[in-house]
């Protein structure tokens, strides 16, 4: 961990992790958007990812980790930084100089955090129990189902689109800004940034379209 | 014009300090700040009571001496000025005008609106600096043709002025901008590359000592600093950075 | 005590290389016992730290700023001059130290400036090593420029912020310095006395500038580079705490002061806009190059504009006084800065000032963008182009030329200097005059040593532009690492300096005495009121241009203001705390003083001679008579108790390397 010792460094490990997630997230995403398309593929595709060893073994644990480290360091960064101003301003005008979204990542964090915790007691949690703990028999083609029911309830729709937007906003500043904490900014630095903001915008839109379509169209009992 | 200013008093280190208010009249547009803050002090002065303390020297938007976070932002509303630089024409009259120090764990104010910023000092002097003795004998000025457009990005990134305003605009206090400046003006000479390796890692370790907090990459600092500072500089301290870690 | 000023001898291209030779040196291992005072960080104070602590000595830096960076050598725009003749346009060492000679009115000490000239392609030697990002051109080699109507291109810059880039460097010769531990600096610390022990300098009473504390420093050497003292007249280019303490204090202990009288006006900063203004900008002179200065030929048009009636824009070309190409054809707007700055003031005072205050000059761009407007369109190809266009051309042009400037003076002025003339008047800018040293730059007191803007040696009676920067690099990278080795040379044996000694007990009570009576005094005016008065003394009757009747009116009315302001200031607060009025209180007491022997020093000097310029002592045709015969002397003042009983002491200039000639920019 010395190598965390300096604050470049952890946000050189921060910006590493993020982008790490952004990646997951396009792959959650495509394997997502064929639940709308083609729920075939979907199933075939979630079935693969459900009990694929290298998946399940090496990559599930990575991505948890990833998530965690990023988590605790956003907090770890967070608290450091209020330490660095122990007196407030009575009067503070952070909105004239940057933006709400890359001010407040703790709070698009956070709330993303609460939502990843809906997310496992929806998905990962009973996925678990029917694999490892209840262990039922394979069934390649349960998960569409299982899916689009989830979608249903009004509650968890309007949850997931909060933490939708929130999701956008947080990547709106920190895919970016994940650059330039490796130190990629040159001539072609304006052209990703164009990039990570339209990704920033596209994803979560599609997570969210994903989440209205199904419960718009559930599949009848 | 009339205004009310609000001003944050502090005796000295050791006290809590608080906002005060002190009503102004006969303001002229064409005032600067600073001129408007001795017109207050004047007046203390003539009725018994202490002045404003706030630093202040060449008045001409260079020496850095000059603070001030004005109605929330360091410098006041104005861009690419100091607070010497900014003119009273930028407000109205009846304008209520909030001003307080630069707040960082790493500037404690001295005194009202005085704040003590030799946590700059101590990273220049950790690597701030190329190790050639000056009266020693060098090689010729024009020994080493250094291209235009590197002279200039580094003559850019010299510019800074030291005035602390990226480390007040920052919602971290973060002195990034600050050391990023310094550190590039260096590693964008052939003089500077020298020390390279050595100069980011002291002066990033001083910078962490002296407890200015994490850069979020928000582009506040960027937005507020007087003389422009480019962020560009942070991206090229972090890549400096991840070298000499990586060389170890 | 007489003066000697100790040129070594020989022709004067060796005087210096024979002398660093001849001079007795330190060895390493004793310099480590040797601790040098060095009061001021700018680049005379900041240099002369970091080359002394390079060499081994125990240096302690005292400024009153925060950081050393802060001084305000910060400020100066325009460059730095060297002889290195890269631009192959004939310069030479020889050329550089005539020029000098012949800028400062043939008062300057040869061979001083010659040393100075020939040291000056080194200090960029220096600087480029450390780090200066000067400007260069796409070859990748040094750019240069031309200045202040000097007949080669032997300027460097960087930018307008050639002093930034300087100070910076020799900022970061001192950290490298700081973090070895061989430099202690005390920033926040001012100066308040000199303390001398059997005969020499061995320390100073500084003030911890936040706690209030008085605090003794003792050393071998002590070195004054605490600048100019311009701040005398209250508005000038310095900075706000620019003060001569340091330089007086010694004055008062025994270093003459020489020259007093000479300040140099320079002529293009923001006019005055009212009576709230603390301090003037410059805008480098630079601009001269391509604006044309003018006023209203007629008195009504000059009337109408003070009360905004009419805007400069609607006088018609033929009701125009472009006074400088009036009166001198050949070098047109490029005179010399102190002819300019008095022509300015002769068209004001004859009632044709353009500013509220009728005291402002118009210098304008107008036919400059035209000009460079179609110069642009006929390499564009556009053979009709309008008068739009080709304005909207030759702006962008100017533009790139002096952007930041107009952009400086938009922010200050509120006014678009690209659609309406600008407005200039000429403000105190820098001091030529200074404590008295000898050639290795100590003053009429052993140990004690003078350099940069503090001293009085190199620029005569008038400044060259873009020298001030060479100057106290020179002072302080080349000469007194040599020149202060010599004289401790005596000091190996003798040990650290006991701060517990009668010495430094009756300069703390001394010091601690005029603090308490500005304390206790309980008077009815802030410190600013006497300074601005006193501001106003210097200004109109030892300003620009100077007669004895008004001289000795100043030299009265100065030592009146200075019993008033004994009886009648009010300093609030205490001692012991940061009390920025308590500062500004002891500074002020120092000018008071400073201020009589300057119109003494002027009023003795029946000549004019560069920026001193006595209204009896001109030709026909209002030109600068110097009485060679008479004044080609340093006038050194001796300190007797008060500035009026200054005894003087003189300093006969030889020239043996120059023929003196009457300076003539018709």
């Amino acid at each position: 961990m010395s190598l965390l010792s300096s604050s470049v460094m952890r946000k050189f490990a921060m910006a590493l992790s993020g982008l790490f997630l952004v990646v997951f997230l396009a792959q959650h995403f495509v394997i997502n958007i064929t639940s709308v398309i083609a729920p075939d593929v979907f199933n075939q595709w979630s079935h693969f990812m459900g009990t694929n060893g290298l998946v399940q073994g090496i990559l599930q644990p990575v991505l948890i980790f990833g998530v965690v480290f990023h988590f605790i360091m956003g907090f770890v960064l967070e608290i450091q930084n209020r330490r660095a101003r122990a007196v407030r301003y009575v009067q503070y005008k952070g909105g004239a100089s940057a933006s709400w979204a890359s001010r407040n990542m703790i709070i698009s964090g956070a709330v993303i955090m609460a939502f990843l915790g809906l997310h496992f007691y929806d998905f990962w949690w009973p996925e678990i129990m029917h694999k490892y703990i209840e262990s039922h028999p394979e069934n390649p083609t349960r998960y569409y189902a299982e899916t689009v029911h989830k979608f249903e309830n009004p509650v968890r729709v309007g949850l997931y689109a909060t933490a939708f937007i929130l999701l956008a906003l947080h990547l709106w500043h920190g895919f970016a800004s994940s650059f330039q904490s490796v130190g990629f900014n040159n001539k072609y630095a304006q052209g990703l940034k164009g990039f990570t903001k339209f990704y920033a915008v596209l994803i979560p839109l599609g997570f969210l379209f994903i989440a209205l379509y199904h419960h718009l169209n559930p599949i009848a009992h | 014009m009339k205004l009310t200013l609000k001003i944050w008093r502090q005796k000295n280190a050791q006290d809590k300090g608080r906002m005060v208010t002190y009503p102004i009249d006969g303001i002229d547009g064409d005032m600067s700040f600073l001129e408007m803050l001795d017109v207050l002090n004047d007046g203390l002065v003539s009725r018994g009571e202490e002045p404003v303390v706030f630093d202040h020297d060449c008045r001409e938007g260079i020496c850095g001496s000059c603070s001030l976070q004005i109605n929330g932002e360091p410098h006041g509303p104005d861009r690419l000025i100091t607070t010497c630089q900014l003119h009273m024409r930028k407000f109205s009259d009846g304008d209520t005008i909030v001003i307080e120090p630069f707040r960082a764990k790493a500037f404690p104010v001295i005194k009202d609106l005085m704040v003590d910023r030799s946590a700059f000092d101590r990273i220049q002097q950790a690597g701030g600096f190329i190790s050639v003795n000056t009266s020693g004998n060098t090689i010729d000025a024009n020994a080493i043709p250094i291209p235009k457009n590197d002279a200039d990005h580094a003559f850019n990134a010299a510019a800074c002025i030291g005035c602390g305003a990226c480390v007040a605009a920052c919602k971290n206090a973060s002195a990034m901008l600050f050391t990023s400046a310094k550190v590039s003006q260096y590693a964008l000479l052939p003089q500077g590359r020298v020390e390279a390796t050595q100069r980011v890692l002291n002066m990033v370790a001083q910078m962490d000592e002296e407890g200015f907090g994490n850069c979020t990459n928000t582009g506040a600092c960027e937005i507020e600093c007087p003389k422009g500072i480019s962020l560009e500089n942070i991206a090229r301290l972090n890549r400096e950075l991840l070298s000499a870690q990586l060389k170890g | 005590m007489s003066l000697d000023s100790k040129i070594p001898q020989g022709p004067i291209a060796e005087k210096w290389t024979k002398h660093k030779t001849l001079i007795d040196l330190v060895n390493p291992a004793n310099k480590r016992n040797i601790d040098v005072i060095v009061v001021g960080t700018g680049l005379a104070g900041g240099s002369t730290a970091a080359s002394l602590a390079e060499l081994g000595y125990n240096v302690k830096t005292f400024c009153y700023q925060d950081s050393p960076r802060r001084a305000h050598s910060i400020a100066a725009q325009g460059g730095i001059n060297a002889a290195k003749n890269y631009q192959g346009d004939g310069d030479s060492t020889y050329r550089l130290f005539y020029d000098t000679i012949k800028g400062g009115d043939y008062r300057s000490r040869e061979a001083n400036v010659h040393r100075l000239a020939e040291v000056s392609g080194n200090i960029i030697d220096q600087c480029v090593a450390q780090g200066v990002p000067f400007a260069r051109e796409y070859g990748g080699l040094l750019d240069n420029r031309s200045f202040g109507g000097v007949q080669v291109s032997r300027t460097f810059y960087a930018k307008g912020q050639t002093g930034q880039q300087l100070l910076l460097g020799a900022y970061s010769a001192m950290n490298r310095q700081i973090n070895r531990g061989k430099i202690k600096p005390y920033n926040r610390h001012e100066m308040l006395d000199l303390v001398i022990v059997d005969g020499k300098a061995r320390g100073i009473i500084a003030r911890n500038l936040v706690t209030g504390e008085l605090e003794r420093h003792s050393a071998h050497a002590v070195v004054i580079a605490s600048g100019g003292y311009g701040n005398v007249f209250f508005l000038s280019t310095n900075a706000m705490g620019s003060n001569v303490t340091a330089a007086w204090k010694i004055h008062k202990k025994g270093a003459y002061f020489a020259n007093p009288c000479y300040t140099q006006i320079h002529p293009t900063c923001i006019p005055v806009s009212g009576d709230h203004q603390s301090k003037l900008t410059l805008m480098s002179e630079s601009l001269r190059n391509d604006g044309r200065i003018w006023v209203p030929a007629k008195l009504e048009d000059a009337q109408a504009i003070r009360e905004g009636r009419l805007k400069p824009t609607q006088i018609k070309e033929e009701d125009r006084d472009y006074f400088l190409e009036r009166r001198y054809p050949s070098f047109g707007n490029l005179v010399p800065r102190d002819v300019a700055s008095r022509a300015a003031k002769e068209r004001c005072d004859a009632g044709h000032g353009v500013n509220k205050t009728g005291e402002a000059v118009y210098l304008d761009f107008g036919s400059a963008i035209m000009r460079y407007g179609k110069e642009k369109a006929i390499m564009q190809h556009l053979h009709d182009a309008s008068d739009e266009k080709i304005r909207e051309l030759g702006e962008a042009v100017v533009e790139a030329k002096y952007g930041n400037l107009f952009q400086m003076y938009e922010k200050i002025v509120d006014q678009n200097p690209y659609k309406t003339p600008m407005m200039i008047y000429p403000a105190v800018h820098y001091t030529m005059g200074g404590v008295w040293v000898d050639y290795n730059l100590m003053t009429t007191i052993p140990g004690c040593y003078a350099a940069g803007e503090a001293n009085f040696s190199d620029h005569g009676a008038n400044r060259l532009g873009a020298s001030a920067l060479m100057q106290g690099l020179a002072d302080g990278y080349f000469v007194l690492p040599y020149t202060i080795g010599d004289y401790l040379a005596d000091d190996i044996r003798t040990g650290a300096i006991s701060t517990d000694s009668p010495e430094f007990d009756a300069a703390e009570k001394q010091v601690q005495e005029t603090i308490d009576k500005l304390l206790a005094n309980k008077g009815s005016k802030p410190v600013d009121h006497f300074h601005k008065r006193l501001g106003k003394i210097m200004w109109n009757k030892c300003g620009m241009s100077r007669n004895e009747k008004e001289l000795k009116e100043a030299i009265a009315e100065i030592k009146a203001l200075r019993e008033e302001f004994w009886r009648d200031v009010r300093v609030p607060g205490s001692a012991h705390e940061l009390n920025q009025e308590l500062e500004k209180a002891m500074r002020v007491a120092d000018f008071l003083e400073l201020g009589e022997l300057f119109a003494k020093d002027a009023l003795h000097r029946n000549e004019s001679c560069g920026g001193h310029f006595r209204e009896e002592y001109q030709t026909q045709d209002g030109e600068a008579l110097r009485d060679d015969e008479n004044f080609m002397y340093v006038a050194a003042w001796e300190y007797k108790g008060a500035p009026e009983d200054a005894v003087l002491h003189k300093e006969p200039l030889a020239y043996e390397n120059i023929q003196v000639k009457t300076r003539s920019y018709k």
